[in-house]
């Protein structure tokens, strides 16, 4: 199981490598605000598996933050592109979030109470940590617009939290 | 109620009113991206706490083993103090929020 989480968060920090290091091909902000979007729902999406699986009081109160937590981050990101009047652009790192996403829902799947509750929540670490590396080191960065880089930077004050939270959690559950 | 009786009511809800809450105050603490500010608050037992939260997250305002406050996202919360005592507070839902009020008679 950690081979098979640390494949998968190594996945997701060579997505994010292998488009910071294209240098010429930063995201645009359309991009920006796809992959930060999505990133959310896919956490939303986790959560609920989560809620619907685990019976341990600590990972559902953790799951239930990430739903409301993530949610709320995306309403206004939803209100922000249109203020700005933006349209977020489908791209190669959103595809291939939802991909590992994807792939990872369909392991936790087949699992149960205290693996499940283990696998979830080291996952939530590893994602939270790859996330906010990524929004540190090329999202924000790249970010044009200043109220985008703002909502971002908040959302890495936050997510920073979730992966203390989830840490703190994991190390309950051992 | 005879018309003594009332008047011996009337004064002890006057008197009542005047004493006390004149000296209790509400403090104000902001929450902001994230932070409790200020994060440290001294008050006195009858002092009322308001959390303004302006984020747009709800938050709680948590003390282990006593009182827990909601605070809705761009709403506000309040706690009456009525002990003395040194009390470390955190936020449920983003345990990385602390804060401390510190109660002096």
């Amino acid at each position: 199981m950690t081979i098979r989480l640390t494949t998968a968060a190594a996945a997701i920090a060579l997505i994010f490598a292998a488009n910071g290091a294209l240098g010429a091909d930063k995201p645009t902000d359309p991009q920006i605000a796809h992959i930060a979007y999505t990133a959310g729902v896919l956490d939303i999406e986790a959560a609920k598996q989560a809620i619907a699986t685990s019976k341990n009081k600590a990972v559902v109160e953790f799951a239930e933050t990430m739903v409301r937590d993530h949610e709320a981050v995306n309403s206004q990101a939803l209100d922000l592109v249109k203020k700005l009047n933006v349209t977020p652009e489908d791209n190669d790192t959103s595809k291939a979030l939802s991909q590992a996403a994807e792939a990872k829902r369909q392991e936790l799947a087949k699992l149960t109470g205290a693996e499940f509750d283990k696998a979830y929540v080291e996952h939530e670490v590893a994602y939270h940590k790859q996330v906010n590396g990524a929004l540190e080191t090329m999202l924000i960065p790249a970010a044009q617009n200043g109220e985008l880089k703002s909502l971002l930077e908040t959302g890495l004050k936050l997510f920073q939290g979730h992966q203390q939270h989830a840490e703190h959690v994991a190390t309950e559950l051992k | 109620m005879s018309a003594v009786r009332v008047r011996a009511a009337l004064l002890t809800l006057l008197l009542g009113a005047t004493a006390a809450p004149s000296q209790a105050e509400t403090i104000k603490v902001m929450i902001d991206r994230l932070v409790y500010v200020p994060t440290e608050i001294e008050a006195k037992p009858g002092d009322e706490i308001e959390w303004i939260n302006k984020d747009a997250l709800v938050h709680t305002a948590t003390v282990k083993g006593g009182a827990d406050v909601l605070i809705p996202a761009k709403r506000s919360g309040r706690l009456l103090l009525k002990e003395s005592g040194s009390f470390d507070y955190i936020c449920r839902y983003h345990p990385n929020m602390k804060g401390r009020i510190t109660v002096r008679p």
